[in-house]
């Protein structure tokens, strides 16, 4: 398999794109996928809760140190930001680069550090910039880059990371999950 | 697909760095006495990062030779990777939590010592002395706040904190199921607050190194939020076997809620208080 793991960043609007996402993946999609949904910090299990309500995969929210499984969705819990190293998830409740909270591109950029080529980067809708960094650190280590472009409900997000990125993959929210599910199976 | 030179690049520059940065963190303890090395390599690294830009330095070697000759930039140092974004009554649904599961069975002790282990500087030590004065329980209570940056420790023991934090620290009191009146608890002096006299004399305040020190009392409580999220799962050990050697039998130990003993060879020695919360009692 060419791919090991897909990491999403979304803002406002993501709840409703992520849905979107997960809920059109298969139940036997086998890359684990780690989402840094900005959120505030004391805003609890809800959204781990909506998520599953639509997703056919167990979707938790990770913990420091946790093994990166196979057939998992994982979140970055409230009030932390979610990172890889190596082959587990590690958890900060501060980065020195970060101004949202989970930051997007410290997971993009901590993944991308370790899965290399083996990693799928897609940014969602949302405001700021959060995720182009990181973005391009996928696209610079070989991975693939995906914006959810056009009809972002907040565009701000994918239009600095196409910005970034040029030649990232642009899709419209329907054909994301779509192209994850082909790309799994490369 | 071939490597594009870009990447080839970036991958040589990455293995560079995978030499160096352990360098950095020997060369940090050989030094200055702190150790480092056995920090989750994730956040380190990001932290390194931000210091090579704060002091204008492009590689780790350069960044490493300034922190071996100016002990001011280990100061600054310290200071980043030491310093946790913080706040009074922070965690809402934990600072519930302990109200309803841990403090009616610290009742019946006749003295109660707690540990905040890794405190920075003191928020949540002040919100853990507010709650044991709510439950009735301060006066009979010792609370002993550590931390390896003596900077830290220092500002956590002077409890000045600025005016502007009160307003979303009293909204987070208010979450947490405070009973009285947040600005009950401080003096307002121009820009700053200070916390009151009984909460300040209710903590005693030290330097203490998680990664180096050993066990200095017996404690019924022992805080260690997002402490041990820096820590690889050895130092993570080493530490978990320090705090349980620290817990009085049927003592109490609050981890962040995203953290867990499940990877904990002691895991089995507690039971859960609180499972969403990360609260555990020590049971043998």
């Amino acid at each position: 398999m060419k791919y090991a793991l897909v990491v999403i960043g979304a803002s406002l609007g993501g709840l409703n794109a992520v849905r979107t996402v997960l809920a059109a993946l298969p139940g036997e999609f086998l890359l684990p996928v780690a989402i840094a949904q900005h959120r505030r910090a004391d805003a609890g299990d809800a959204l781990q809760r909506v998520l599953q309500e639509s997703c056919l995969l167990p979707v938790r929210e990770a913990e420091d140190k946790w093994p990166i499984e196979p057939g998992t969705i994982y979140l970055a819990p409230g009030g932390y930001h979610l990172m890889v190293e190596g082959e587990h998830f590690a958890l900060a409740t501060d980065d020195p680069a970060a101004d949202s909270l989970p930051s997007v591109n410290a997971l993009l950029e901590t993944a991308a550090e370790s899965f290399g080529a083996r990693l799928i980067g897609v940014v969602l809708t949302g405001t700021g910039r959060d995720g182009a960094v990181g973005l391009a650190a996928v696209a610079r280590s070989g991975g693939c880059a995906i914006v959810q472009h056009p009809g972002a409900y907040a565009p701000g997000m994918p239009e600095a990371a196409i910005e970034m990125n040029p030649k990232a993959h642009c899709l419209p929210l329907d054909k994301i999950a779509p192209y994850l599910v082909q790309l799994a199976a490369e | 697909m071939a490597a594009t030179e870009k990447e080839r690049e970036a991958d040589a520059a990455a293995a560079v760095e995978a030499i160096e940065l352990p360098l950095l963190l020997e060369a940090i303890f050989q030094r200055y006495g702190y150790d480092f090395r056995a920090y989750a390599p994730a956040s380190m690294k990001r932290r390194v990062h931000r210091a090579m830009q704060q002091e204008a330095r492009r590689t780790v070697s350069g960044y490493q030779e300034r922190i071996l000759r100016e002990p001011e930039a280990m100061a600054r140092f310290l200071d980043a990777v030491s310093v946790e974004v913080t706040a009074m009554f922070r965690d809402p649904y934990f600072h519930k939590a302990f109200r309803e599961k841990v403090a009616p069975g610290l009742r019946g002790l006749p003295l109660i010592r707690v540990w905040h282990a890794g405190c920075a500087t003191g928020e949540e030590v002040y919100s853990m002395a507010i709650l044991l004065h709510e439950e009735g329980l301060l006066e009979k209570t010792r609370l002993y706040a550590t931390d390896l940056n003596a900077r830290a420790i220092e500002r956590g023991k002077q409890g000045i904190f600025p005016l502007k934090h009160m307003r979303d620290y009293t909204a987070n009191y208010q979450k947490a199921g405070g009973r009285g009146t947040f600005s009950d608890y401080y003096t307002a002096k121009h820009d700053a607050v200070i916390m009151r006299d009984f909460l300040r004399k209710s903590i005693t305040w030290a330097e203490h190194n998680l990664a180096a020190d050993g066990s200095f009392n017996e404690f019924h409580l022992i805080v260690c939020r997002n402490v041990m999220i820096y820590f690889n799962r050895e130092l993570q050990e080493r530490v978990h076997r320090l705090i349980y050697d620290s817990l009085a039998p049927g003592g109490v130990l609050a981890l962040g809620h995203g953290e867990s003993l499940q990877f904990s060879l002691l895991e089995e020695r507690y039971v859960a208080v609180d499972r969403a919360e990360k609260i555990y009692r020590k049971i043998r």
